[in-house]
């Protein structure tokens, strides 16, 4: 049965947006503590930890994020562990947002000047002092921007979810597409739609980009 | 006066390259003593060990009861004893003058909230930067900020306060207000080693100079005479340029 593009089309691609929405979410807050605790692990932890952080990071970056999807919902099945589409989804979202989160404030802790980490020795501070009251505070303005800009990369990349059949807005798409036939509406919606939720974060990242680097520049 | 940092056969090498020599120095509380020699003679890795900042492969250092190079010591309690200021200020650009100087006397030394208002203002009078507690560092000259940087050392009422290049970084009309404040400390009768670059400064206000040239103590002594009679070639070379 072949329905028209209309009210109703958009109603259900809205319903899309709200699952693309809500794994955008969960691989945030999912990725972004275990993203946190393996940057820790990766630039203060000792070589058994720091190593292996570092392998997991490269592996990951240069897998494309389709594959992992592809072992989390087929790969753990033949393992006899059978995932419902949404679970594979958030797993494999995770661990592709882990990687490169952990690696983005990696860079952030780094950037921190060897002299603020000498400054909290010289003052008696311990590691975890050191880390909670100098080098983190600083370390989090840095990250601010390129973590808002990630977040943009997590919600565009939740697409490939719909190769597993999990219905988020570009599955629905497809769907809506079959039902009407008029893929140019359809899939200008879906655009629209991602474009509402990525432009301001974009645009929120560069803005607290260009406050970063006015505030270093006035120093 | 008491012995209050004693370093025995300091010896410290970057992979094939040596560093340290062997340096042996003597301090009595009270001093005040001007480290000087050229760049890569060894003077501010030496200053680094004092606090542990830098580790060394040989001899042992004492310093304020505190012991290092023999094992295991608490690097904690020398430096809540041991204050550093360093060349490039290194004061702590997310917090205020006032945050910055009670971030350690309230994290190290549990000091209770209600006394840092007093201790801050006390330390700031000390620097002539009373006006200055709410201001953030980028707010600051850069001579402001190496007195901030004094002051946030002072808090932690250290027995001996290392001066690593304390001026190199500042343009020289900055120069005169910093060393004016250490040349006060001084008079306070605090203990001091200063890495300095500045010979007049050594001459005038250290009371004693210890010249430093490929990683060893090369001549040691009270300053007046170490200026006007080096005995050594070398230091000889080393500050006749410097002085005029």
């Amino acid at each position: 049965m072949i329905q028209d593009f209309g009210w109703g089309s958009l109603q259900f691609l809205f319903l899309g947006l709200l699952w693309t929405a809500g794994l955008a979410f969960i691989t945030f807050i999912a990725g972004g503590i275990l993203g946190m605790l393996f940057a820790l692990g990766r630039t203060l932890g000792p070589a058994c930890i720091r190593i292996p952080i570092k392998i997991y990071i490269e592996l990951i970056q240069a897998t494309p994020l389709l594959i992992v999807v592809f072992l989390a919902y087929y790969g753990l099945s033949f393992l006899g562990l059978y995932l419902p589409p949404l679970a594979a989804a958030a797993i494999s979202m995770t661990v592709y947002a882990t990687a490169f989160l952990a690696d983005i404030w990696r860079g952030c802790i780094e950037a921190v000047p060897k002299g603020q980490w000498e400054a909290a020795d010289s003052l008696g501070l311990s590691g975890s002092e050191r880390l909670r009251y100098v080098i983190l505070p600083q370390a989090l303005r840095i990250a601010v921007g390129p973590t808002v800009g990630f977040m943009v990369q997590i919600v565009k990349n939740t697409s490939v979810t719909a190769l597993i059949g999990f219905v988020e807005l570009t599955r629905a798409g497809t769907l809506l597409n079959n039902m009407t036939f008029q893929p140019f509406h359809v899939f200008m919606s879906v655009a629209a739609m991602y474009f509402i939720v990525c432009y301001p974060l974009s645009w929120w990242s560069e803005k607290l980009k260009e406050r970063r680097h006015a505030n270093s520049a006035a120093n | 006066m008491p012995t209050v940092l004693r370093i025995d056969n300091l010896t410290k090498a970057y992979g094939a390259l040596t560093v340290l020599n062997g340096v042996n120095i003597e301090i009595e509380t009270g001093d005040v003593v001007a480290v000087i020699g050229r760049s890569g003679s060894g003077k501010s890795t030496m200053l680094r060990c004092i606090n542990g900042l830098e580790k060394f492969q040989g001899g042992t250092i004492e310093v304020a009861g505190h012991k290092l190079g023999s094992g295991k010591s608490n690097l904690r309690a020398l430096r809540t004893d041991v204050g550093m200021v360093f060349q490039s200020y290194n004061l702590f650009p997310h917090l205020t003058v006032a945050e910055n100087i009670t971030l350690a006397p309230k994290v190290v030394r549990k000091l209770p909230k209600s006394e840092h208002p007093e201790l801050v203002k006390s330390v700031l009078a000390r620097v002539g930067l009373s006006d200055k507690a709410e201001s953030y560092p980028d707010e600051l000259s850069g001579g402001q900020q190496q007195r901030v940087a004094i002051a946030r050392s002072l808090a932690m009422q250290p027995k001996v306060m290392l001066f690593d290049e304390v001026t190199s970084a500042l343009d020289p009309e900055l120069t005169g207000e910093v060393l004016k404040t250490i040349t006060e400390l001084a008079e306070t009768g605090m203990t001091m080693v200063l890495v300095t670059h500045e010979m007049g400064f050594a001459r005038g206000v250290a009371n004693k100079t210890v010249f430093m040239n490929e990683g060893l103590v090369w001549e040691a002594g009270p300053s007046a005479e170490m200026f006007d009679n080096p005995k050594t070639e070398e230091l000889r070379c080393f500050i006749q340029p410097n002085l005029k």
